[in-house]
């Protein structure tokens, strides 16, 4: 077992997740018999090989820095779940 | 014949005759979606009234010059359709209306296209059957028990029941491809970077790319026309020239070296669908093409390190969904974090968030070399095994999935089960390359699809290959019966 329910609680607190009792447990099963599988990549001896993150060899793309129109204020925030006065809203994060 | 079973090619001819007005054609294509749509459940949202507004206004304009226009077709919901809700059949984006087109929107708006809706998919195109949607299922037209395929098993459906003339998917490991072969349609993965990313909610953003869904092969040049090249919006889209897609519409494979890997049609793989690439190589041989066995020794380990690299990217695109700009944000929370945690916690389905935890995983402290850094070394030597082939092979052919749809609910329970039915899509994905599937033959009466595979920026060749394969033989003329 790599993945107990103490890893699956760290793990979820950082993806921001909550899980309930069950979920905890059917994803440690689930992430373990996932898990299981990836070994069989260590078959492989890949000590001399680069890896790849991108298949098109892309550098920096730049472009001249050019004042152009963007989203107007209210079509930005036309999604928001909760807004006021032209700002997006969001519970107190700094006390008092 | 019926005017919602006629393909680009043909209703262009008809508009251009004035034989049909866009009207009609919209309108025959709504009138089916609402004979069949009941049982297919293809679409997320149908804008009806858009669509034949938009249909009247080409009408009255008379400008058919777009490759597209007048002409009625579905995108995915991943997709981003200025004012057109745009949910990813995802409840935590279930109220989003972009305020932006993607460009592939765009393109399909410049072409005059009619769009007609948004199609249901795998919640974040994460799923190989579209049972992932967190909405509903959507049925496959051959048998309304089993499967489209997926993630984009609402376009292929839609293509193939009739309820659009052509579609958009996205493939991130097959997903334009593998609904196409389940649905018996036409699927086309371009190269990574030939089609602009902007305005696709991303999933794993080194794999993703935009591709047609369509009824034949001509219909594909068509929209792969119409939606590729470079954008300044996307940076990894490349600036090269994009040639004329129907160019390649040449019945002629004389010469052609194709290269038949066996590790695609080994174990795992069901005979009726190996027999039917079997019986495709041999009809290419008779067109004067030469096919020979190839391998292409790291394939069984590309799905692993894509089940690596796909959830660690994921998990990073993913952590947008914070309830604060946009989308759904859960009720009754405390402090930010809580909120956070909870919409997300309510917002995303069971398969996003393994997902997730997968890839966060994969990243996290003390991991990232076991698991992340392995699996992208891994690439290198999927990708290496490709280059090697193309350096004596033109096209690569192989089954686009091992089998024929599955039946609803058959591996809903086992993520690995369903995992493998990517297996000869997903390494195509890992070395960025282009893709076609095409219709090559039946598996107790489900069609099956056969995947050209082709060097990169050469979907020419692929394309090609494909109608040279379609016009000596009739599977794409086979429709289901609803």
């Amino acid at each position: 077992m790599k993945i107990t329910i103490e890893t699956v609680e760290h793990v979820a607190n950082l993806a921001r997740l909550y899980l309930s009792e069950d979920e905890k447990a059917e994803m440690a099963q689930k992430l373990n018999s996932i898990l299981d599988y990836m070994e069989k990549l260590n078959e492989l001896d890949t000590s001399n090989v680069p890896p790849t993150a991108h298949i098109i060899p892309v550098k920096n793309v730049f472009r001249e820095d050019v004042v152009r129109e963007s989203l107007p204020r209210e079509e930005a925030l036309r999604n928001a779940p909760e807004k006021e006065r032209g700002f997006f809203k969001v519970p107190r994060i700094i006390e008092d | 014949m019926k005017l919602y079973e006629l393909t680009i090619h043909e209703v262009r001819e008809l508009l251009a005759k004035k034989e049909i007005s866009s009207e009609d054609l919209t309108k025959a294509v709504l009138e089916r979606i609402d004979q069949v749509e009941e049982k297919i459940r293809a679409f997320l949202t149908i804008d009806r009234e858009g669509a034949l507004e938009k249909s009247r206004k080409i009408d009255e304009e008379a400008d058919f010059s777009g490759a597209l226009a007048g002409i009625p077709g579905a995108v995915k919901d991943n997709i981003c359709t200025k004012n057109l809700k745009t949910t990813c059949a995802s409840k935590i984006l279930g109220n989003f209306i972009p305020p932006y087109d993607a460009t592939v929107s765009k393109k399909l708006k410049a072409d005059n296209a009619v769009i007609l809706g948004k199609t249901n998919m795998d919640e974040f195109a994460m799923g190989s059957s579209t049972e992932n949607s967190g909405f509903f299922i959507t049925r496959n037209p051959w048998d309304l028990e089993r499967v489209p395929g997926g993630s984009s098993g609402g376009s292929a459906a839609a293509v193939a029941a009739g309820e659009c003339i052509f579609a958009l998917g996205s493939d991130t490991g097959g997903s334009i491809r593998q609904p196409a072969s389940y649905c018996g349609v036409v699927g086309l993965k371009p190269t990574y970077g030939r089609v602009s990313r902007y305005g696709l909610v991303a999933y794993a953003s080194s794999l993703d790319q935009i591709g047609p869904i369509t009824k034949d092969v001509t219909d594909c040049a068509l929209v792969l026309n119409a939606i590729s090249g470079w954008d300044e919006c996307d940076s990894t889209s490349v600036n090269m020239p994009v040639p004329d897609y129907t160019e390649s519409l040449v019945a002629d494979v004389k010469g052609m070296k194709i290269g038949l890997p066996k590790e695609y049609l080994g174990e795992g793989i069901d005979r009726e669908v190996r027999e039917a690439v079997l019986a495709a190589a041999r009809t290419f041989e008779s067109l004067g093409a030469a096919c020979e066995e190839i391998s292409l020794p790291h394939t069984e380990y590309a799905l692993w390190a894509y089940y690596i690299i796909a959830p660690a990217e994921a998990s990073s695109n993913l952590a947008r969904y914070d309830g604060i700009r946009y989308g759904v944000r859960a009720a009754g929370y405390g402090d930010l974090i809580d909120l956070y945690k909870k919409t997300r916690s309510e917002g995303f389905g069971p398969e996003v968030k393994r997902r997730i935890m997968l890839g966060t995983y994969a990243l996290s402290s003390g991991y990232y070399d076991a698991y992340y850094l392995k699996a992208q070394k891994v690439r290198t030597l999927v990708k290496s095994d490709f280059d090697r082939a193309f350096e004596k092979y033109d096209v690569i052919i192989s089954p686009t999935a091992p089998t024929a749809a599955f039946r609803i609910g058959e591996k809903t329970g086992d993520p690995l089960k369903m995992y493998m039915s990517d297996v000869c899509t997903i390494p195509v994905n890992m070395a960025g390359l282009p893709a076609i599937s095409i219709p090559c033959g039946f598996s107790q009466g489900m069609p099956v699809g056969l995947q050209i595979i082709g060097k990169a920026f050469d979907e020419a060749t692929i394309i090609r290959a494909a109608y040279t394969f379609e016009q000596a033989t009739d599977y794409h003329r086979k429709k289901p019966v609803l």
